[in-house]
């Protein structure tokens, strides 16, 4: 036997390509105690409660979708507050053509998800850095076309019609499930995305682009399809703003801050894992409670928590969780065991998940 | 004749859309880095200009020369410090940092500033008086000014890139900058020297801004990072006249747009913008492999 | 290319002045020790120790992947070493980063030429010559070398042959007046003839007080030039002497590493 087979049979024996299932078996059970919890809050809890839960649902389901994007596809957008101010509109003309505004929700989602698909064509002529300002151009240029239509508002917007006979409770119960609902269908959604093959070929391009195109990824197909994801998914965010908002205005829906809170959101939990965004949303939401009396403070301190983070941890705080004990609670990437050696280094490594 | 003066008027705005537009595409073309906060340090250039302008005294237009040079060590200080070290980190880490620079400087000037408006120099015959040729033609004092700065400007660093020593590693680095460190150049201080530039020019754009429009502390992001963005790619990526041209293409169509209706002066700038993306995604004024 | 006739010495040992003299016990130019270097993992050079004396044509050679380019880019600043150091002329250099290393007169030509493409020859001479030593070469010097250079010095580099430029590349290289001369595989990409003609200027760049350090994959070419040997496999050096030294077998067996490592001591310096 040759050395180079030995090799190989010795590596076969001993190393195992696992992807924990009794960490998927507790936390899907974790996550279905949490939603459950979670959605019987409106009998539980105060309505200004319920009210800061809707926003965070909207903030998690955005940074979770950012975190697709940047954390998985490299693809960096300042423009899904377009996504969002579409998903907006869309109840709106639904709901001014005689719709249920809740009912209006899935459709507005599928139409995000195809108006993604021309704006992928236009903004993926741009690289990096200016693909980033050309989506942003785009969120702009969506907004001003838009302000066009008297029938929408114009530049003022419109309060969204379609709730006349609802109770004002039954009104934030309804708006509440529907946050918590577009947030599980998110998290979902991406999960399951990243455990199928589209997440091998993201691994793959985010590890190395070139060698991912070489090896016969398609990088091209799987960035529109991550594309067309986030937009549906900022676009459902976008929804239930404009529920819980009761009115459409387009300064508001299309405003930048969207992409700069869910981008942060995701930054300071820790990009490219799935329980990054959710820790981020949690900390964004804490500071922008402690902080809002402070007026333009918290959106400073956040910046400047982003951009530590950024330079620092770059995987977040999350990461820093994940660093020290190899822990996942959404097991997407896979685990490399090998046999009992003395080098630490390579005794547990999570395959894919160093950014 | 409104069309006309629509077209003067759009053609000369060019001149202020170079001035965001030219330092932009420098640091693009130098390191690699878009700077989402390159709005808002123009702001940032218009406010120190209002500061010194209230407390000096000086004359308005004498304000370049205090702003001009504090921008540029801001933007020295800035390359060596944030953007060298996000840098280091990859691109995806720098497009983050400026990003949350743009939103710090922002939200600080709104705190410490208000959200009001600002102008410089109003009332000045300069910022509301014009030539006229005949009865109708009119040629505003202060974009025929901006515009001749810009040009001046274009042809300074046109001169600094291809003639002096620095101009040269500057290109030098951004051609390949492992090799310029093999000549004994230091890139990251050659990428400060064009950050510096950068912030230097646009600080020029911050202050003719406020002459022309007025200031807040928005306008980074809603209008001069948009506008410059869009001159750039109008005019063709890494070309340093070409944000001229793409300045001057989305000046004119804007004023166009406003003619045809007062809110359609920001959307028809755009629909230029995505036409060009469209047929000609390397830029209208590109010739192959030009620096 | 012109070289004046001189310096064609054709492809019998050009150094008959400085081959017989290696001083055991004089300050090496350029000295490596115990250079260790890690690519990710992958243990890139393996403790691996040189001595370069003044006027030397130091040669190392190897297969592909034997570490050869990491060594010289280590030593050039490129790389980081876990351990071991690098001393130019006596001086801890091993801290610096690669321009510091540049001013100081360790200055490269790096693999696959490298040249500022959207710059001119001259622009390149002269940006080799920014933060150049004192020393006998001038732009003005290396278009004596090659007349041709003169005549197309307002071309942009990218419109030269290859053979052009790794002249020109070798060009930047001398006008910043290095104390030794870090070749990166001059051959690579380029025809045989072409790459014959570049070495037999060598002769002609070591008059004004050279030294050099090549790294090479053309073993025969190396050894025509080189007054000193080094044959690097897997990261470990294999075999070290001077070329009229060793046999074709030994340096066979080094360079696939065939049998055991044949070594021949070196006076003065530790085996390695």
């Amino acid at each position: 036997m040759s050395l180079a087979t030995r090799a190989k049979t010795r590596t076969a024996e001993s190393f195992r390509v696992t992807r924990s299932q009794r960490n998927v078996v507790w936390t899907g059970a974790g996550a279905l105690v949490v939603v459950v919890v979670l959605a019987f809050f409106p009998f539980l809890v105060y309505s200004g409660t319920t009210a800061i839960l809707v926003q965070g649902f909207i903030v998690l389901t955005l940074a979770t979708m950012w975190n697709l994007m940047a954390g998985y596809a490299g693809l960096v957008s300042v423009g899904q507050q377009g996504f969002v101010g579409l998903g907006a509109y869309f109840v709106l003309i639904l709901a001014l053509h005689g719709a249920s505004p809740f009912a209006a929700l899935p459709v507005a989602v599928v139409a995000c998800g195809v108006a993604a698909l021309p704006l992928w064509w236009l903004v993926s002529r741009l690289r990096s850095g200016y693909f980033a300002i050309a989506t942003w151009v785009l969120a702009a240029a969506i907004m001003l076309f838009i302000e066009q239509f008297s029938s929408l508002g114009s530049g003022t917007g419109l309060p969204l019609p379609g709730f006349t006979g609802m109770s004002p409770t039954l009104l934030t119960a309804y708006t509440y499930w529907i946050g918590l609902a577009v947030t599980v269908a998110a998290l979902a959604t991406v999960y399951l995305l990243l455990r199928s093959r589209l997440g091998l070929v993201l691994t793959a391009i985010r590890d190395d682009e070139v060698a991912a195109r070489s090896s016969g990824a398609r990088v091209g197909l799987a960035r529109l399809l991550v594309f067309v994801v986030a937009g549906a998914g900022c676009g459902a965010a976008g929804a239930v703003l404009a529920i819980s908002q009761l009115q459409v205005q387009p300064t508001a829906v299309f405003d930048v801050s969207w992409t700069a809170e869910m981008a942060f959101a995701a930054i300071i939990g820790g990009l490219g894992t799935i329980e990054g965004p959710i820790i981020g949303t949690l900390v964004y939401m804490l500071l922008q409670q402690t902080l809002q009396s402070f007026n333009a403070w918290y959106l400073i301190i956040l910046g400047l928590v982003a951009i530590v983070i950024a330079l620092f941890a770059r995987r977040g705080l999350w990461g820093l969780v994940d660093s020290r004990l190899s822990f996942r609670l959404f097991p997407v990437g896979y685990w490399l065991r090998g046999p009992v050696t003395e080098d630490r280094r390579s005794r547990r490594r999570a395959v894919g998940d160093q950014v | 004749m409104t069309w006309v003066n629509a077209i003067i008027q759009g053609l000369l705005t060019g001149g202020l859309y170079a001035l965001f537009a030219c330092g932009l595409s420098l640091m693009f073309g130098v390191m690699k880095v878009v700077n989402l906060a390159h709005g808002d340090l123009a702001v940032v250039g218009g406010y120190v200009a209002v500061g010194i302008i209230t407390v000096t005294h000086i004359p308005v237009l004498w304000s370049f020369v205090i702003v001009v040079p504090v921008m540029a060590v801001i933007g020295y200080a800035l390359q060596r410090t944030l953007i060298q070290s996000a840098l280091n980190r990859g691109v995806l880490t720098t497009l983050i940092v400026t990003l949350g620079l743009s939103m710090v400087i922002e939200n600080a000037l709104l705190e410490f500033f208000s959200a009001n408006t600002r102008g410089i120099g109003a009332g000045m015959t300069l910022v509301t008086g014009s030539f006229r040729i005949g009865s109708q033609i009119e040629l505003p004092y202060l974009l025929l000014l901006i515009f001749a700065i810009a040009v001046a400007v274009l042809l300074g660093l046109q001169y600094f890139l291809s003639q002096s020593s620095y101009g040269r590693l500057i290109r030098a680095v951004a051609d390949d900058k492992e090799a310029a460190q093999l000549s004994g150049a230091d890139y990251r201080h050659v990428f400060g020297i064009a950050a510096a530039l950068a912030l230097g020019t646009v600080a020029l754009g911050g202050i003719a801004y406020g002459m022309y429009q007025s200031l807040d502390p928005t306008a980074g992001t809603d209008t001069i990072l948009l506008f410059a963005f869009v001159a750039v790619v109008i005019g063709g990526l890494g070309s340093l006249w070409g944000t001229l041209a793409g300045g001057i293409v989305l000046g004119v169509a804007q004023q166009i747009g406003a003619q045809v209706n007062l809110s359609d002066e920001l959307l028809a700038g755009y629909l230029v913008f995505l036409l060009v993306l469209v047929l000609r995604p390397q830029g209208l004024f590109t010739r192959r492999a030009s620096s | 290319m012109t070289v004046p006739a001189g310096g064609l010495a054709g492809s019998s040992s050009p150094l008959d002045s400085t081959e017989a003299a290696r001083p055991a016990n004089g300050t090496p130019v350029l000295e490596a020790a115990g250079l260790t270097v890690y690519h990710g993992q992958l243990r890139a050079l393996d403790s691996i120790s040189l001595r370069v004396y003044p006027g030397e044509v130091y040669a190392i050679i190897g297969a592909n992947g034997a570490g050869k380019s990491t060594l010289l880019r280590t030593i050039a600043g490129l790389h980081h070493a876990t351990t071991g150091s690098v001393l130019l002329e006596g001086a801890d250099v091993t801290g610096l980063r690669p321009e510091r290393r540049a001013r100081l007169g360790i200055v490269m030509v790096p693999e696959g030429r490298r040249l500022f493409g959207s710059l001119s020859v001259e622009e390149n001479l002269k940006v080799g010559a920014t933060y150049a030593r004192r020393g006998p070469w001038t732009i003005e010097r290396v278009y004596e070398t090659f007349e041709w250079m003169r005549d197309r010095r307002d071309q942009q580099t990218a419109q030269l042959s290859g053979g052009e430029q790794q002249t020109v590349a070798i060009g930047r290289a001398l006008v910043a007046n290095p104390r030794v001369l870090l070749l990166d595989e001059l051959s690579l990409g380029l025809a045989p003839v072409v790459v014959q003609r570049i070495y037999a200027m060598l002769p002609h760049i070591l008059e004004t007080g050279l030294t050099v350090l090549l790294v090479e994959q053309d073993v025969s070419q190396a050894l025509r030039v080189a007054t000193h040997l080094q044959c690097l496999l897997e990261g470990r050096t294999t075999l070290e002497g001077r070329p009229d030294e060793v046999t074709a077998d030994q340096v066979e067996a080094a360079y696939f590493g065939l049998a055991g490592t044949a070594s021949i001591p070196r006076e003065g310096s530790e085996s390695s």
